[in-house]
């Protein structure tokens, strides 16, 4: 084997992560006034540079493979890595105030989030089994600790105990089908992979590991029938954390899929599709129906998530190359409407008050007009009705499954989206129905209020002209 | 276009950006969102006066045509065109949401700028419902519908509202999410989303039968037809006035508009098949619905099933075009049908709109629904009591209205289809007499026996000015029909080529 001097500069956004770890976390030691005010910037600032990197080095470029074909560098890495920067940017924004008014504003908050940053963008721009577990757990390790980070509270250590417990078994089941996968392919290297795959060597070795590892993609995206730690650690996790959780990694898990199973096995598709069929038809079951009777919003969520993650995999089932855009655009469409949600909570929280129940959300038109129709944006969006982003989400994984000719499928998905529909209603019914009978006047920092007008004019305006961001995820998937 | 003007265009947006301009400018000033609400929704209708005018009668295709391409990876446009079976549509949507601008005046207290907002978005929204030719661009309008009423009957509806809402957007997005798995299945085969280019797609029966199926779910609900009506007396008794208003005049109207453009010309040979279905579901309403309106103690009630009722037999007058045809052979008979089933849309959306504002006149002074709680209400409301019996008059078909035309135009075709299809449509005729007529003597005659109706003030002039402005149109069309007859007759001619190609 020569020994090639691998191109340092493509994986130059992972490179300038890496640096700002270490530079944030001394910055941090310097800062005077214990609000990591420092810190905060410094890491907004790395992400939007993080953004800027994957563009100019990802993006609209020949498809090229470094480090010896352990690292690509295409354009589906370049929209991977903007969209989960961009929702951690938004995310840590929104979270903000909520850290402060816990005493919970240290600098390891940043530096967790730019190392699961940091992991997220490997798994993005993996090309080998080996670079994407240790990507995968790169990220899964700062979320561990970031479910933890409310060292004091009891519901949170135990959220952090469940998360931790099952994130490891779900690692060793994807673990112990890559080592399958390695010893029937002879090699983890993904592209080598594939062309065992479509040679047909050692195809009952193969399929064995591939049902692994898709158990683990599933544990981490939080699919029926391996979605019982979504739930809790939602629930149990800060809201600054569960929004971080619920909104970036979700994007990741899909990089996960699409490099593992599309690019690495895509040529076994059927024999895992009927596998997904299952996973997402449970999770639309199980997500929608669970949802119905929470009280609890963050629980609410949650499930949500479940039923989304759902309708994600019926965007991968279709198995040709428009239903993987439409499940990327899916991602990150939820991705937006996930961190508008979770930052909607953050807001309404205060100090000592978690506003985490549905009620909590009552006479909010009447509080803030502004807040409540960011909310009735938000809502209608999980919905899918037109005219805001979730629609185009629906629509196109919709396309893609009757293009491939499963109408069944479609219209057990819609059925499902209509009885979603009832629990986003329950909460605009307490939003703009039920009224209060002294409405306390809702008062929220500059910053944060920038943010939530900018995520509800994304929805709004994705919503009206989804054209170009369809275009960015066909073209991502080389379409 | 006219005159260069993307006439149709502006009259989507310019109500919908004005109702985001209300809600701005009315934040802390009500009047302010008021004149700018009448401002709005003023010159939408000088739009829509302009639209009627410019429209070119004799012609049967799309005029005011816009088309641009929207989102280009899957060939979905910005295509807008009316023709005649949609520009009347158009013009009432506009003119009733005026009146409902109107009617609010002082009324609504609780949110003005945010109540009419979400007047002048439905509007515009509604508008592109009926001018959308393209399936993606119509079902976005006819989904987008749902987030203003829902936020209308929730907010400002009566006291069960929040249960009434509920089940009017879950009833209509499960019709309206089948319908679009329909759309994107008829894509795949025709290749683009223009609804023309889905007619004289050649479907196997079994396909047809099942788009066939799906759009029926979509505008049965929004129709409302038997079975699935039961949404619409619930939403009506606790919507405001003007949510009754556009609701009975111009969602209702969606359902039936939605029979003639998706249905009847994409799944012909289904509809034939099924046409048995859909014109029992009507009698039924017809029938049965007629007498359940006859029992009701609600006045808005009483209107609700009224309009079941009447919308009815306007689904009776499309499907029975087959029959027709093939009993008499003769193609007028099947278009009279036709003709008359849209007049009668037309005319059911004045005659509805001023019974429920009839009814928020009296609810707005009396707080009650209760027919037993009037009675006598001509001694104290002469003007209004000789306005209310008029509608109820037009409700039933009186000649010299509008609500007689279309009656008496489809009862004449259903001869042609057999004796007892007419005689149980004609029964239309005698049941809505029957309701609205008793209606009328228990509210408006009799004695005085509340002391509460003892102490009403006859309509001012803004109400003068609302029932009186429909007063005008309903006479007007129940006399003189024909320029209505003449636009919408070239379009349904062309319609009824495609559903039953004669040689």
């Amino acid at each position: 084997m020569n020994f090639e001097m691998p191109q340092f500069a493509m994986a130059a956004p992972e490179i300038w992560l890496g640096v700002m770890v270490c530079v944030v976390l001394i910055a941090d030691l310097f800062d005077p006034g214990r609000e990591s005010r420092l810190a905060f910037f410094l890491t907004q600032a790395t992400l939007l540079v993080g953004i800027g990197l994957a563009v100019y080095t990802h993006w609209g470029v020949e498809r090229a493979i470094t480090f010896n074909g352990m690292y690509v560098s295409d354009s589906l890495a370049a929209v991977l890595k903007i969209t989960v920067a961009g929702l951690s940017m938004a995310t840590l924004g929104y979270s903000r105030d909520y850290l402060r008014q816990r005493d919970l504003l240290k600098g390891e908050f940043y530096l967790l989030a730019i190392l699961a940053n940091l992991g997220m963008f490997v798994m993005a721009s993996a090309s080998s089994l080996l670079v994407l577990y240790v990507g995968l757990e790169m990220l899964s390790l700062s979320l561990y600790a970031m479910v933890a980070f409310d060292r004091d509270s009891r519901i949170g250590a135990e959220a952090a105990m469940k998360y931790f417990v099952l994130g490891a078994l779900s690692s060793g089941m994807m673990l112990y089908g890559m080592s399958m996968i390695y010893g029937a392919s002879g090699s983890l290297l993904i592209d080598e992979i594939a062309a065992q795959a479509i040679a047909g060597n050692n195809l009952l070795l193969m399929g064995f590991g591939m049902t692994f590892v898709l158990v683990g993609v599933a544990f981490k995206f939080g699919a029926a029938p391996f979605h019982m730690w979504i739930p809790d650690v939602y629930q149990g996790a800060p809201t600054a954390a569960t929004a971080f959780l619920g909104t970036a990694p979700k994007v990741a898990a899909l990089a996960l899929f699409l490099r593992l199973l599309v690019d690495g096995l895509g040529d076994m598709h059927d024999q895992w599709q009927g596998m997904a069929i299952i996973l997402a038809v449970a999770s639309l079951a199980i997500g929608n129906l669970f949802a119905l009777v929470q009280t609890n919003l963050k629980r609410m969520l949650a499930y949500s998530t479940i039923s989304h993650i759902g309708f994600l995999f019926l965007g991968l089932i279709a198995g040709t190359d428009e239903g993987y855009a439409a499940a990327l655009f899916y991602a990150i469409s939820y991705g937006i409407m996930a961190s508008g949600a979770f930052g909607m909570i953050t807001l309404l929280s205060h100090r000592g008050f978690e506003a985490e129940m549905i009620d909590d959300m009552r006479g909010l038109n009447d509080r803030h007009s502004g807040f409540a129709l960011v909310m009735l944006l938000l809502m209608f969006s999980m919905t899918g009705i037109p005219g805001t982003v979730g629609f185009y989400a629906k629509w196109l994984v919709l396309q893609a499954l009757i293009d491939t000719g499963m109408v069944w499928l479609a219209v057990v998905a819609v059925v499902f989206a209509v009885i979603g529909a009832f629990y986003y209603l329950r909460v605009l019914k307490a939003v703009y129905f039920d009224r209060l009978e002294s409405p306390a006047p809702l008062q929220a920092p500059m910053g944060q209020r920038v943010i939530v007008a900018v995520n509800g004019g994304l929805i709004l305006v994705l919503g009206l002209f989804p054209d170009r961001l369809i275009e960015i995820c066909q073209t991502a998937l080389g379409l | 276009m006219l005159g260069g003007w993307p006439l149709l265009s502006l009259l989507v947006w310019l109500p919908i950006l004005g109702g985001v301009g209300v809600l701005f400018a009315g934040r802390d000033n009500a009047d302010r969102a008021r004149w700018t609400a009448l401002a709005v929704a003023g010159l939408t209708l000088l739009l829509g006066v302009a639209l009627w005018f410019g429209f070119e009668v004799g012609v049967a295709g799309m005029q005011f045509v816009e088309r641009v391409s929207w989102i280009q990876a899957f060939g979905v446009e910005y295509y807008l065109g009316v023709d005649g079976i949609s520009m009347p549509l158009v013009v009432l949507t506009a003119f009733s949401t005026l009146l409902v601008v109107i009617a609010a005046w002082e009324v609504v207290r609780y949110k003005p700028a945010q109540y009419l907002a979400a007047f002048l978005i439905m509007e515009g929204v509604m508008i592109g419902v009926f001018s959308a030719l393209d399936a993606i661009l119509f079902y976005v309008f006819f989904e987008a519908m749902l987030i203003p009423m829902f936020l209308i009957i929730g907010i400002w509806g009566g006291p069960n509202r929040i249960y009434a809402t509920l089940k009017f957007f879950i009833y209509t997005f499960l019709g309206s999410v089948m319908m679009l798995v329909a759309l994107i299945y008829l894509r795949t085969e025709a290749g683009s989303f223009a609804i023309q280019d889905f007619y004289g797609l050649a479907l196997p029966f079994t396909t047809q039968v099942l788009v066939f199926l799906a759009f029926l779910a979509a505008f049965a609900v929004k129709v409302p037809m038997f079975p699935v009506h039961t949404w619409l007396p619930d939403a009506h008794v606790e919507a405001p006035t003007g949510g009754s208003v556009i609701l009975a005049a111009i969602t209702l109207k969606i359902g039936g508009y939605g029979f003639l453009r998706f249905s009847l010309p994409i799944a012909p040979e289904a509809s034939m098949a099924l046409d048995w279905l859909l014109i029992s579901l009507s009698l039924i309403a017809v029938v049965y619905i007629g007498l359940v309106a006859m029992v009701q103690e609600d006045l808005k009630k009483l209107i609700a099933y009224s309009s079941i009722a009447h919308m009815g037999f306007v689904t009776l007058a499309f499907f029975l075009i087959f029959r027709i045809f093939a009993a008499s052979g003769s193609r007028d008979a099947a278009l009279l049908a036709l003709e008359g089933g849209l007049v009668q849309m037309i005319s059911h959306g004045f005659v509805s709109a001023a019974m429920f504002l009839c009814v928020g006149v009296l609810y707005d002074r009396m707080h009650t629904r209760r027919i037993a709680d009037y009675g006598g209400v001509a001694n104290r409301m002469p003007v209004f009591a000789g306005l209310f019996v008029f509608f109820a008059m037009a409700n039933a078909g009186l000649p010299g209205t509008s609500g007689f035309v279309g009656e008496f135009m489809v009862i004449l075709a259903s001869f042609q289809a057999g004796f007892w299809y007419a005689a149980i449509a004609g029964l239309t005729l005698i049941l809505g007499a029957a309701y609205s007529l008793w209606m009328i003597k228990r509210v408006v005659y009799g004695e005085v026996r509340n002391p509460e109706v003892d102490k009403l003030r006859d309509v001012d002039l803004r109400e003068r000015l609302l029932l009186g402005s429909l007063a005008g149109v309903v006479l007007l069309f129940g006399l003189y029909p024909a320029p209505l007859i003449n636009v919408m007759a070239p379009s349904l001619d062309a319609l009824f080529g495609i559903v039953v190609p004669t040689p």
